[in-house]
C-alpha cells in the first residue's frame, strides 16, 4: 500500500513534526523522519525500502515490517492525504 | 504622517483565570498601525486587574451592572463621555451586549461609535437557540434544549427510561429483533441496543408522540450550560440537577442542556462586515485547557474546513462585528459548532501576533472607514498565557472604591 503524506506537514531536522491542519505535533525518531522525507519526495514503497536497506544495514523484510507499521501510525494520526 | 488619537473605552478588564478579553483587546489597540489610542477602562468590580495596568489603561471608570438597566448605564456613559470625549466603545462581555446594542442609537447621537451585531444576530446565535440556528443555516450543532426547572431534567430522562422499557416490551411481544439501525447484523434480541431501538420507535410513533426524536438522544454525559457563562459535564441526573441549581442561581434561567460531543476543541476568531463578507478569521487549536475550560495555550492552524465553515457562518448571517466560534471535532473529523460568542475572545492577541489585528479593524469599521480583508495569518504560532502579580498601593484601591474612577 503506497500512501502520500500531506504536503503541508512540517518536519524539522530534529524530527519534530507539526500538522498545520489540526495543530497537532509529534516527535519522530531518525528512522521515522527518514521515512517521511522519502515519502515527501514521492518515492515508491520499494524504493524507500531499498534506500533504507542501503543506509541502515538491515534486512528488507525487517524494514518493510517497520515501514508498514509506521504508515499505519501516519494514517491513524491523519497525516496522509484524505484520498489515500 | 501623524496618526489620529482615538479615545476608546473597553470593558472586560478582569484578566483572571476565566479572563475577560479587555486587556488583550487593549494590547491589540496599542499596536494598531492606523491610529493611536487613549484607553478608558470600564469596570464592574474594583479588583479587575486591568484597572491597575497603567501602562495599558489610561483611566478607569466603574460602570453599573447590566441588571441595573440601560438608563443607569447610559447616565454613567454620558458622564464618562463628558470627561473623556469617547470615540469608540468596545464591550467585551456577553451579558452586557444587550444593553450596549440597545443604547447604540443614543450613543451614536453623541458621536460614540460601536460595531456590534444586530439584536436579531445576537438573539439568534444565543446558546438557548443554537439548535434552531444549526437547522436554519445547515451548520452541525449538538442538540440542546433550554430548561427552566429540575423537573424538566427528570422528565427528559424518565421519559427516555419509560420509552426504552416500552420499546423492549414491544419488541419482545412482536418477537422482532430488527428495529436497530444495523438490523442485518442483529440476529439475537439481546444484541439490540435500546437507544437505537428507541429512536426507531419514536419514528414509528412520529406524529402521535410529543416526544421529539432529538429529546430521545439525550444520554449521559450531557453538558449543562448557563445562558451567559459556565458549563459543566453531568454524568447522571443528580449531577445534572446540581449543576442546574448552581448555574441558575448565578446566571438565571433558562439553563441549557446539550448533548455531549467527544473530541478536540477548536476555536475561530473572526470579523464580519455586516454585509456577509469575512474580513478576518484565525482558527486555533486549544493546547492547554484549564479546569474552567479556558484555553491557556493554543496554536494557530490552517484548516480549510474551519475557514469554510466560518465563511458560511458570516455569509449566512451577515454577521456584523467580531465573534468567536467554539467547535468540537469528533473522531470522524466532523466539526460541531458548540457556541457562538458575539464578541472578541480573550485569546484575540494570538490573531494580532499572527498578522490580523482584529480589534484595530473593528475600530476602523466603527468609525466608518473602509476595511479590506486582513492579510493571511501565520500558521503554527502559539499563545501561552501566564499570570502575573502586580503590587498595588492601597490608595489606588481606595480611590477607585470611593470615587468610582482611577
Amino acid at each position: 500500500m503506497t500512501i502520500r503524506i500531506s504536503q503541508n506537514i512540517a518536519i524539522s531536522e530534529t524530527g519534530f513534526l507539526f500538522n498545520p491542519s489540526t495543530g497537532e505535533s509529534f516527535t519522530i525518531n531518525p528512522v521515522g523522519a527518514q521515512f517521511i522525507a522519502y515519502l515527501k519526495e514521492g518515492l515508491s514503497d520499494d524504493e524507500i525500502i531499498n534506500r533504507m536497506c542501503e543506509e541502515y544495514e538491515v534486512e528488507p523484510k525487517d524494514i518493510s515490517r517497520d515501514f508498514e507499521d509506521f504508515k499505519e501510525l501516519l494514517k491513524q494520526n491523519n497525516l496522509v492525504d484524505d484520498n489515500e | 504622517m501623524n496618526k489620529p488619537i482615538l479615545n476608546i473605552a473597553v470593558t472586560g478588564l478582569n484578566a483572571i483565570d476565566s479572563p475577560g478579553p479587555g486587556v488583550a483587546v487593549i494590547r491589540s489597540l496599542r499596536e494598531a498601525a492606523s491610529f493611536d489610542v487613549r484607553i478608558i477602562g470600564l469596570a464592574y468590580e474594583s479588583l479587575e486587574p486591568g484597572i491597575y495596568m497603567h501602562h495599558l489603561v489610561d483611566h478607569t471608570y466603574m460602570i453599573p451592572y447590566p441588571s441595573t438597566g440601560t438608563d443607569a448605564l447610559f447616565a454613567r456613559l454620558e458622564y464618562i463621555h463628558s470627561r473623556e470625549n469617547l470615540d469608540v466603545i468596545i464591550p467585551n462581555f456577553d451579558a452586557e451586549l444587550y444593553s450596549f446594542i440597545k443604547l447604540e442609537p443614543r450613543l451614536r447621537s453623541m458621536n460614540i461609535k460601536m460595531f456590534l451585531p444586530t439584536f436579531e444576530q445576537f438573539e439568534e446565535r444565543h446558546k438557548v437557540n443554537l439548535s434552531e440556528f444549526g437547522s436554519k443555516y445547515d451548520i452541525p450543532v449538538p442538540f440542546g434544549k433550554a430548561i427552566f426547572s429540575t423537573q424538566e431534567i427528570d422528565e427528559l430522562f424518565d421519559r427516555k427510561k419509560n420509552r426504552n422499557s416500552i420499546s423492549i416490551e414491544k419488541s419482545s411481544a412482536n418477537g422482532r429483533h430488527s428495529f436497530t439501525d444495523n438490523e442485518e447484523n442483529d440476529t439475537a434480541g439481546n444484541r439490540i441496543e435500546t437507544n437505537a431501538l428507541t429512536r426507531k420507535i419514536a419514528t414509528v410513533h412520529n406524529g402521535k408522540s410529543k416526544v421529539t426524536e432529538h429529546e430521545e438522544e439525550f444520554e449521559f454525559p450531557v453538558m449543562i450550560k448557563g445562558k451567559w457563562y459556565d458549563a459543566f459535564v453531568a454524568n447522571n441526573i443528580e449531577q445534572a440537577k446540581a449543576y442546574f441549581n448552581k448555574i441558575s442561581a448565578k446566571w438565571g434561567l433558562p439553563v441549557v442542556i446539550q448533548k455531549f460531543v467527544h473530541g478536540t476543541e477548536y476555536n475561530v476568531i473572526g470579523l464580519g462586515d455586516g454585509n456577509g463578507n469575512m474580513l478576518a478569521a484565525v482558527p486555533m487549536r486549544k493546547q492547554y485547557i484549564t479546569d474552567k475550560g479556558k484555553a491557556w495555550a493554543g496554536i494557530s492552524i490552517d484548516d480549510r474546513k474551519l475557514i469554510a465553515l466560518t465563511e458560511k457562518f458570516i455569509r449566512s448571517t451577515k454577521w456584523r462585528g467580531a465573534f468567536e466560534l467554539e467547535l468540537m471535532k469528533n473522531g470522524d473529523n466532523k466539526y460541531y459548532l458548540m457556541e457562538i460568542n458575539p464578541r472578541i475572545p480573550a485569546w484575540v492577541y494570538l490573531a494580532v501576533g499572527v498578522g490580523q489585528n482584529i480589534p484595530e479593524a473593528l475600530v476602523n469599521l466603527a468609525i466608518g472607514k473602509n476595511v479590506d480583508p486582513l492579510p493571511p495569518y501565520d500558521v503554527g504560532k502559539l499563545f501561552i498565557r501566564y499570570s502575573y502579580d502586580m503590587i498595588v498601593d492601597r490608595s489606588e484601591f481606595e480611590n477607585l472604591s470611593l470615587n468610582g474612577e482611577l
